[in-house]
């Protein structure tokens, strides 16, 4: 037998008709895609300007996603759970932003002292969503870390629901507007092309926060001491390691990010709501996936991919497919690539191989 | 007699490590063999390649002349190879006779269809699973259980529940791994009596992953030696016993004795 | 040195009392419960927050008793109470100094005057709170250093005195009103009718207590030791509970359009429940999406029966197998590509299917089809025998009609190899594989099943209701079929309704409530998996007689 036949012969043996369908269910929407994107290119309205706002919006937007991403995937690569309630965080952490802005903006230094002021919306929204995250550590994970696998997925969607209507029943189900700053106003023109100054902000600090992050994990003692309890908690015990503490510090760390994210959302949508977790948690977890959960630089990656891909996707792929109000469906896309990226590469981009190495 | 599995170069490797490395293995129609080594040397490896949980890159594995390596694990159940695990894995929720009612999946064939009209058939199908239960679990000694949940049945017991669950699928082959860890002598040579009686009572091929050094001397017919993924002696109990690359495998690294801190590390529950 | 760590601990519960009840005043549960009197002029407004202190004097001195003097135990739970009252005193101390309304939407004078007890003067407010949550606190500590049989039969007749008061308008709607009539008002209980029922059912919880301290062998039938059932008496319950349930909403109801409507939602959530109960309970894939394939089963009803401009005008029974057929194809066509992921990927992902439902149904793509946000109106009542089920107790006996199904058939499959397959797929995912269980297949299989109940669920929802628009078939609903089936026992089939009448029968009822159910769901999801894993009527384990060897085998 020659290769080619031992590896037919092989294929044969492991994969059987669902993977086919799923496959052939994949390569369809994938042929949609391609022939919606081609159509739409042919066809396009836009000229190549208004691409490029396209990429730097997602970009911007992508930022935001991988900030929450991280949180995600750092919970992940320590705990092997999904921290459902991690939208609801980030919600937290805007909220905080909200009430500290308007209580700067009333006193006069949100615009007066607008860099100082964003300094402290960043740290007040930090500290608001790890005080969050580590409540919701220690009251619906720490006790249950020994229980079945369905047990904390139970808790941590009982946990992401109470915090979500805790902030409906406390600061209301309508939008609450979050104050504008002078100095965010108008855009910056960066090599011909008009880039809005918050969305600019946003790029800078998403870069910056998560460069920091990147550096934390793989040189100080406690990032250290992180990738050491993900590796085995109890070999980190006999280690001296008090992995409690280690997962109470991985869950602020995840968490100030998200606190970022909620600030820089704030900035971009000038809008705040109990609510808003949801759709970014859900989008945040499928950049982390696409990256391959647990993978710090992988969920960074696949924030911006996911980011861009949305922003381009409904004009790119669904106008050409003569889909009326494409924007609608922009949830729809995101939604469907976790879909296809668990199928064709549920290790994600940079993921390794984490089925293989549990089991 | 015919082997009734065979393994030719059969390597697994995980990134950089190689697991399992050109392995070739054979084991005889109704024999005991072993398959020992230190820790981390691959035997599990080995097993779950058999089993099909894990995919071999290169090489094959027949049983009964027919080419498994890659099948998914429930085909190859279903062909005859019936597995033990070496931390016990019963479903601990489940009554100790439903685990066992679980062990005979594949050996049903009827539907949900069956089920939600209660057809003749699937009376009697029934009546027949329930009926082998009871006498499986008479066999192992743990008819007084049945009704318990699996995990509140006592080590020993659990131990052997696993083994009523792996003869339920009716097997040709029984893959054992430690099936005296954590046991104290007395129940130990229990368990390697019993060992053989199941050889004859089922006319089974067993093959075992031990650590402890005297139950397989006892035992085995055939002992294969790996370190670190490749097989370094192979023979009945005596030559490996004399062989020099196995007392250096176990007794030639570090600074303990190396037979005992086998079974030290072994884990004790 | 003992007795500091008991008061340490009691201090610890009293600042916890009050962490706990200036949460819920901030909630605004506090408010707008208040619209409910359950016993004369006390409202459940009252009964919510008063509750956290009586419960944690309870809770505390339950820990406490045999740990210290029993003479103390009363003392410590005045504590408790006395000290949460205090720090929820602080609540209107502060903020009627200083605005809080900017931040917390219910923080505003109104909820201080309640809090306060209608009091103008905040001194004298605080002095009532306070020395109302010590008063609880102290009288709730008293009743485990009582005799138990005294102990039981407090706190039986206490606590069934406040439900039967919170659900005034159940008792005075119903058949009980002939016999309890007199003792309520308008809403809630009249005082003195709350003191009769309170010294009624403490006798009677009282006397059962006795009762079982006295015959400790009839306290529980243990299945393992008396064998299953006979089948007479298994098959007489089951007469009279059929009895019980074909008379329910004519008899005891009153044909209360309200109180059947209810019912049937409740119903239509034990559907629900059942098909979920399989998916999760059965085989332990945690299912979020699980709204969509109601949402495919209302919809289909719904254009295939309005007589609207997008309806086809088929008769109800025509669409209704059409729709489960179509729920059941969704739920393989999803399930093939999904269910070959680890668990926690599979909650996400379903999660998201159940959006894009949501968000295509509302498109502006699909509005010529499926009616956008504005939905799909005038879908017809079904008829059966030239009758049309247009009351709601009519539309009960179909609803009754399709839990039987469901139940009958997950019942079915759960004690056969099938069910014998979830369950240890539930258990352990490898060694199911190991065992010869086809992954893919066993679990599409309760996939399928889950889509299909649920999708006979949203086809009878279609026709009850008369409209459907999509912004109904949000996620909350599969919150809340998840919800239920966890309260009421994970994988147990009388849980499920047990459940639904708790978690949406309940809600329903005090409408006041609604709004703060989805909080209610999340904290009663942490709140059982950290207590009560196995719920309220928890699943039992299936006994296994010796087959009878002695019985001729050629019976078959």
């Amino acid at each position: 037998m020659n290769q080619w036949q031992r590896r037919l012969a092989y294929w044969r043996r492991r994969y059987d008709i669902t993977d086919v369908v799923v496959w052939l269910f994949g390569l369809l929407i994938l042929a949609v895609a391609v022939y919606g994107t081609v159509r739409s290119l042919q066809t396009t309205t836009y000229d190549s300007k208004r691409w490029a706002q396209f990429v730097v919006y997602g970009i911007s937007q992508g930022g935001v996603y991988a900030l929450i991403a991280l949180g995600y995937t750092l919970v992940y690569g320590i705990l092997f759970m999904i921290n459902f309630a991690h939208g609801e965080i980030f919600m937290f952490g805007a909220f905080g932003a909200l009430f500290t802005a308007l209580a700067l903006d009333k006193a006069g230094y949100w615009d007066g002292q607008p860099v100082l002021s964003l300094i402290i919306v960043l740290l007040v929204a930090m500290t608001t969503s790890s005080v969050v995250a580590v409540l919701v550590e220690r009251i619906a994970y720490r006790p249950l870390r020994k229980a079945p696998r369905l047990v904390p997925l139970i808790t941590a969607i009982g946990a992401s629901f109470t915090l979500q209507y805790t902030a409906r029943s406390f600061f209301g189900s309508g939008l609450r507007a979050f104050p504008e700053m002078e100095m965010l106003k108008g855009s910056v023109n960066v090599w011909g092309l008009e880039i809005g100054k918050s969305h600019a902000l946003t790029i800078v600090v998403s870069l910056l926060m998560m460069a920091g992050l990147y550096w934390y994990v793989q040189r100080t003692k406690t990032g250290k001491a992180m990738r050491a309890v993900a590796e085995n908690k109890d070999v980190a015990a006999l280690m001296g390691i008090d992995v409690d503490q280690i997962i109470v510090r991985t869950f602020i760390l995840g968490a100030s990010m998200a606190g970022v994210a909620g600030v820089l959302y704030s900035l971009i949508f000038f809008q705040v709501k109990f609510f808003m977790g949801f759709v970014p948690g859900i989008k945040a977890f499928t950049a982390a996936v696409l990256g391959g959960i647990g993978n710090i630089p992988g969920a960074m990656l696949g924030g911006y991919f996911l980011g861009i891909f949305e922003s381009l996707g409904p004009a790119l792929i669904l106008e050409g497919l003569g889909i009326p109000a494409p924007s609608q469906l922009k949830d729809v896309i995101a939604f469907t690539m976790l879909v296809m990226v668990l199928i064709f590469r549920p290790t994600g981009i940079l993921g390794e191989a984490v089925a293989e190495k549990r089991a | 007699m015919a082997p009734i599995l065979v393994a030719r170069h059969v390597t697994k490797r995980f990134g950089g490590l190689v697991a399992v490395n050109d392995l070739d293995f054979e084991i005889e129609e109704h024999a005991i063999a072993s398959v020992i080594g230190p820790n981390g040397a691959g035997k599990t490896t080995f097993f779950n390649c058999i089993t099909g949980f894990y995919v071999p890159e290169e090489g094959t594995i027949e049983f009964e002349g027919k080419e498994i390596q890659g099948l998914r694990p429930d085909k190859i159940t279903t062909m005859g190879i019936a597995r033990t695990y070496q931390n016990i894995r019963l479903f601990g929720k489940m009554s100790a006779i439903e685990n066992v009612m679980v062990g005979m999946h594949p050996r049903l064939s009827l539907h949900w269809w069956d089920a939600i009209v209660h057809t003749p058939a699937f009376i009697r199908q029934e009546k027949k699973v329930l009926r082998r239960a009871w006498e499986l679990l008479d066999y192992i000694g743990l008819a007084e259980w049945a009704n318990h949940q699996a995990n509140s049945l006592p080590y020993g017991a659990q131990r052997r529940l696993e083994i009523a669950r792996a003869l339920a699928s009716e097997p040709k082959l029984l893959l054992l791994d430690e099936p005296t860890a954590g046991m104290n002598p007395q129940e130990t040579a229990e368990m390697i009596a019993f060992i053989r009686q199941l050889r004859d009572d089922w006319n089974l091929t067993i093959l075992l992953i031990e650590h402890d050094m005297k139950v397989v001397m006892t035992i085995s017919e055939k002992i294969t030696v790996l370190d670190f993924g490749t097989k370094i002696a192979e023979g009945k109990p005596e030559e490996i016993q004399r062989n020099p690359r196995v007392i250096e495998a176990y007794l030639g690294r570090g600074a303990a004795s190396g037979l005992s801190t086998a079974e030290a590390t072994a884990p004790a529950a | 040195m003992q007795n500091a760590t008991i008061w340490r601990s009691t201090v610890k519960a009293g600042l916890l009392t009050g962490v706990i009840a200036i949460y819920i005043a901030l909630t605004g549960m506090v408010l707008s419960l208040s619209q409910r009197p359950v016993i004369g002029k006390l409202s459940l407004g009252h009964v919510v927050y008063m509750l956290v202190f009586a419960g944690m004097g309870y809770i505390v001195a339950r820990r406490h008793v045999g740990k210290t003097q029993r003479a103390l135990v009363p003392v410590h739970g005045a504590l408790v109470g006395g000290l949460g009252a205090a720090l929820l005193a602080l609540l209107p101390i502060v903020g009627r100094k200083i605005d809080l309304a900017w931040m917390f939407v219910t923080a505003k004078p109104n909820l201080y005057k309640f809090l306060l007890f209608n009091q103008e003067s905040t001194a004298l407010g605080i002095g009532y709170l306070i020395l109302t949550g010590a008063a609880l606190g102290a009288a709730t500590a008293t009743l485990p250093v009582l005799p138990p049989v005294l102990h039981q039969a407090l706190l039986g007749g206490a606590s069934t005195t406040l439900l039967m008061g919170v659900l005034a308008e159940l008792v005075q709607r119903t058949i009980l009103k002939k016999a309890l009539g007199p003792l309520f008002a308008y809403k809630g209980l009249k005082p003195w009718g709350a003191a009769v029922l309170f010294v009624a059912l403490s006798v009677l919880f009282g006397l059962y207590a006795w009762w079982r301290q006295n015959h400790p062998q009839a306290q529980r039938s243990v299945p393992l030791e008396t064998g299953p059932e006979p089948a007479w008496k298994r098959s007489l319950k089951l007469g009279l509970l059929l009895l019980l349930l074909l008379i329910l909403p004519i008899w005891l109801l009153s044909k209360d359009t309200y109180l059947n409507s209810v019912l049937n939602l409740v119903g239509l959530y034990v559907i629900m429940g059942l098909g979920l109960n399989i998916v999760v309970g059965f085989a332990g894939l945690l299912d979020l999406g699980y709204v969509a394939f109601f949402a495919i089963g209302a919809y289909t009803v719904a254009l295939m029966t309005s007589l609207g401009p997008l309806g086809m005008g088929y008769s109800f029974w025509q669409a209704l197998p059409v729709a489960i057929v179509f729920a059941l194809s969704a739920g393989v066509i999803l399930g093939v590509p999904v269910l070959r992921m680890r668990g926690d990927y599979l909650a996400i992902v379903t999660l998201g299917f159940g959006e894009i439902i949501r968000i295509l149904a509302n498109s502006d793509w699909l509005k010529p089809f499926m009616g956008g946000a504005l939905g799909v109106l005038d879908i017809p009542k079904p008829e059966i025998f030239g009758r049309v089920l247009k009351e709601e107790y009519q539309l009960y006996y179909l609803i009754l009609a399709g839990i039987l199904l469901t139940w009958f058939i997950a019942s079915r499959l759960y004690h056969s190899r099938v069910g014998r397959a979830w369950q240890a797929l539930r258990e352990d995912e490898d060694v199911a594989e190991a065992m010869g269980i086809h992954l893919v297949t066993t679990k599409l299989l309760a996939f399928g099943f889950g889509a299909a109940f649920s999708g006979l669920s949203g086809a009878i929802f279609a026709a009850k209701v008369g409209s459907v628009y999509p912004h109904t078939f949000n996620l909350i609903i599969s919150i809340n079929v998840l919800s239920l089936i966890i309260v009421g026992g994970i994988g147990s089939l009388p849980g499920v309704v047990v459940g639904a009448l708790a978690l949406v029968g309940l809600p329903e009822l005090l409408r006041e409530f609604s709004e703060y159910r989805m909080l209610f769901y999340g904290i009663a999801l942490i709140a059982m998996m950290l207590v009560k894993p196995e719920g309220f009527w928890p699943k039992r384990l299936n006994v296994y007689a010796r087959p009878d060897e002695s019985a001729p085998e050629t019976a078959q």
